[in-house]
């Protein structure tokens, strides 16, 4: 190994805009040989636009990168991988046709035309990477054949290969057992005692915080602290991004929605769902009673997402999910809207072409032109923003003003039961507000039936009357909001 | 499994050559006319694989490479009888530059946007040629004074030796590492980038050697038959034609695309009989292959392999 403690990456200044938005704001911090740093944010912060901009795959709009006196702003990223930065992906996307070995030797290869023949040695250098990464038995099996686990190794076996000073790794953990994870973070110490300078980028501090030395946090594309792991945790501006100010105000409806006695609208028992090797979601338990307002909070990776997208039919998974007391199995994702259950994504998944007014249409066209008419007046009323920007283009609005178009072309599909994919997503704080209200309003006013999927505690809970927490693909906690921040806040941020 | 796989591989190849060098002595000269034809087309499709099974672009235009090696190739004998040699090796060279021009939308833009890109070539070069009738003959078609034989068995042993010698040099070069640098930038260009290399580089390369081949194959093909027309070297159909029998043999295998192309025009001859109906009785095969075997003809022997 040749890492030297001298190494000595600069970052400053780093800023990353794509159109109006941006990503990274005037982002700073040095990162030194035999040292680790947790670069850590909710989803949407700009942590992986930062490490994107190390690494070159994107371009930064203004800022410097500078390795040991080279600076690398605007470099291609294979110039920045052989400056000496390595990339360990999250999502591993191996040659399946080669062997696991002959995977780690592709990382092994120069960059060069006509070495058509590798040198002997690489076949040996291969192997012992893949011993080292704990590959030995499977050195000779193809990727597909393969547990995930095996695949994060592989991909930081490939990391190893080209012997970077500096390391950037993307979500260590992602749907990693505790077991594996303790041998990654061995393997990720290690980097840190061959001298090497290590990023990790993650979603929460608590993940990573038996391994990093210190921690910088991002929230909207800005720095929002810097220090030792517990001193960001105890950090007021992160608290309030993780868990909400102070403490959490709490809106009970004028009728409160228990009904515990009759059979729940939405019932999912012992849900699981795989993604190729990953677990996504184990063994989910939740129901949701009618008229009920229930939030589902969990970082990013915890399985919302997942959840949802099996109760909307769009994934495979096993287990039962129940809806007016009807099974839900086979039914596909259009059956199962029309009966009532709408989502909006994550993703909004918006019409981009297509007008406001020709969004909402859309979602209003099964019912008479009356009655569309009706609702799309309603909405207006709601979301009064849409009303003045009705002949714009959707992929025109603001970040916000499109969420709020999701949510009123849903609405206008009149659902028994709403889901919300992290509505907050990339919004800023007062825009934040504005939907806050829309849901408050909706939910005093309207019998509405929501589900909710949220990071944002602060968004998540004033609205719930019930709350569950979902933590690595599993219900950990249900309980009312009240009780959230004493009960489930610790080591959620 | 490795050396398994590469022998079964060897014995396909191995027990196809011994057929095919056999061949004339049993077969009619018209049969003999047919796969000297079947074999330049197999090179067509071997280097459109290297572009499509490798690097990851979908070329739908190999015709334009085809194209301007063979209408370069013909033009230069017509305007001045060099010798042939030269003629065939300009009109490799003249495919190479086509190759870039090619390669520069693909490192610009992404999949169906460069996949247009290729059409649209097609329809430039098959609309030159027909403008500049007076240079290329135009929709009548070119006729060389040369040819490279009379004989029907020296042609084809040209072809076959041909086919042999490139399929040779681009399934090295497919299994090198050039080749596995090449998968990695066509399958996931940032993870290759991240790896330090120069994924563009890989790309260019790869249009130059399938250019190179594709042009080379049409200048020689021009010299067998003695002419070169739009409809028989450039037309969109012929560069689906080339396509097909890439998918149909098994992509990313350089040889499967080769014997797919020659099953293709064998097809065709076999099912003359049926008239109208042998184009639609193929194309129904071809559709059945990318449908439910995707992994194409010869995917499907590996596969069967794999399990074994």
């Amino acid at each position: 190994m040749t890492g030297t403690s001298s190494t000595h990456l600069a970052v400053r200044g780093l800023t990353k805009r794509f159109g109006g938005l941006v990503a990274a704001k005037e982002i700073g911090f040095d990162l030194k040989g035999g040292e680790i740093l947790g670069l850590i944010g909710p989803n949407g912060s700009g942590k992986s636009t930062v490490m994107k901009l190390i690494m070159g795959i994107e371009r930064p709009t203004a800022g410097s990168v500078d390795l040991d006196g080279v600076e690398m702003a605007g470099w291609p990223s294979y110039k920045v991988a052989r400056n000496g930065v390595g990339l360990v992906f999250q999502h591993s996307r191996p040659l399946h046709r080669q062997t696991m070995l002959e995977n780690i030797k592709l990382a092994l290869l120069p960059d060069s035309l006509f070495k058509l023949i590798p040198d002997p040695s690489i076949d040996r250098r291969a192997r012992e990477i893949g011993e080292r990464v704990g590959l030995g038995p499977v050195l000779d099996r193809r990727p597909g054949t393969l547990p995930f686990a095996d695949l994060r190794r592989l991909e930081l076996a490939k990391a190893i290969a080209r012997d970077p000073k500096v390391v950037l790794v993307d979500e260590p953990f992602a749907g990693l057992t505790s077991q594996e994870v303790a041998v990654f973070s061995d393997l990720i110490r290690s980097f840190r005692d061959e001298g090497k300078a290590v990023l990790l980028v993650d979603h929460n501090v608590k993940s990573v915080s038996a391994l990093v030395d210190r921690v910088f946090a991002m929230y909207l594309g800005e720095r929002i602290a810097e220090g030792s792991a517990e001193s960001v945790m105890r950090d007021e501006t992160v608290r309030r991004v993780y868990l909400g100010a102070g403490s959490i105000e709490i809106a009970s409806r004028p009728e409160p929605a228990a009904r515990e006695g009759a059979a729940p609208l939405l019932s999912v028992e012992g849900a699981s769902v795989l993604y190729g090797k990953a677990q996504a979601l184990q063994q989910v338990s939740i129901h949701v009673n009618q008229g009920e307002f229930v939030s589902v909070v969990g970082l990013n990776g915890a399985g919302k997402t997942t959840l949802f997208n099996a109760i909307s039919g769009l994934v495979p998974y096993s287990g039962r999910i129940r809806f007016n007391g009807e099974d839900l199995t086979g039914r596909s994702a259009a059956a199962i809207a029309r009966a009532g259950i709408v989502q909006c994504p994550e993703t909004r998944e918006l019409f981009g072409d297509m007008t406001v007014r020709e969004n909402l249409d859309l979602g209003g066209q099964h019912m008479p032109r009356q009655e569309s008419e009706k609702q799309l007046a309603w909405l207006f009323e709601l979301f009064p923003i849409l009303k003045s920007r009705q002949g714009q283009l959707a992929r025109t609005l603001s970040g916000g003003e499109q969420q709020m178009l999701t949510i009123a072309r849903a609405l206008m599909m009149k659902p028994k039961l709403l889901i919300l994919d992290e509505p907050t997503l990339g919004l800023a704080p007062i825009i934040l507000e504005l939907l806050s209200k829309a849901l408050e309003t909706l939910r005093q006013t309207t019998p509405i039936t929501v589900l909710l999927g949220e990071q944002n505690v602060t968004f998540a809970l004033p609205h719930a009357d019930r709350v569950y927490v979902l933590n690595h693909a599993r219900i950990t906690w249900e309980g009312p909001p009240e009780r959230f921040a004493a009960e489930a806040g610790e080591g959620y941020i | 499994m490795q050396a398994l796989l590469r022998s079964r591989l060897f014995w396909v190849a191995a027990i196809f050559l011994v057929a095919a060098s056999f061949l004339p002595l049993w077969v009619s000269g018209y049969i003999l006319g047919l796969l000297t034809i079947a074999y330049y087309f197999g090179v067509f499709s071997m280097s459109w694989d290297l572009l499509f099974g490798y690097a990851g672009e979908v070329n739908f235009g190999p015709t334009f490479l085809i194209g301007i090696g063979a209408y370069t190739a013909g033009i230069l004998d017509n305007l001045y009888q060099p010798p042939l040699a030269l003629c065939i090796a300009a009109g490799a060279v003249a495919a190479v530059i086509g190759g870039v021009v090619l390669a520069l939308p693909a490192l610009r833009v992404r999949g169906p946007y460069f996949g247009l890109t290729t059409v649209v070539a097609v329809l430039i070069l098959q609309n030159l040629i027909v403008v500049f009738a007076g240079l290329t003959g135009g929709e009548i078609g070119l006729t060389v004074p040369d040819i490279l034989s009379i004989d029907a068995g020296t042609n084809y042993y040209i072809a076959l030796g041909f086919m042999v010698v490139s399929g040779l040099i681009l399934f090295a070069l497919a299994n090198s590492s050039f080749g596995l640098i090449l998968q990695a930038g066509g399958q996931d260009p940032v993870e290759a980038g991240a790896l330090g290399f120069n994924v563009a580089k890989y790309k260019l390369a790869a249009f130059i050697v399938s250019a190179f081949f594709s042009g080379l194959a049409g200048a020689l093909l021009v010299f067998y038959m003695g002419t070169a027309s739009v409809g028989t070297l450039i037309d969109v159909a012929v560069g689906v034609q080339v396509i097909i029998g890439a998918i149909l043999g098994g992509r990313r295998t350089i040889v499967g695309p080769a014997l797919g192309a020659i099953f293709l025009i064998a097809a065709g001859e076999l099912l003359r009989p049926l008239g109208e109906l042998s184009t639609f009785v193929v194309s129904l095969v071809a559709l059945g292959v990318v449908l439910f075997v995707p992994g194409g003809l010869l995917g499907l022997l590996l596969r069967e392999e794999r399990h074994a």
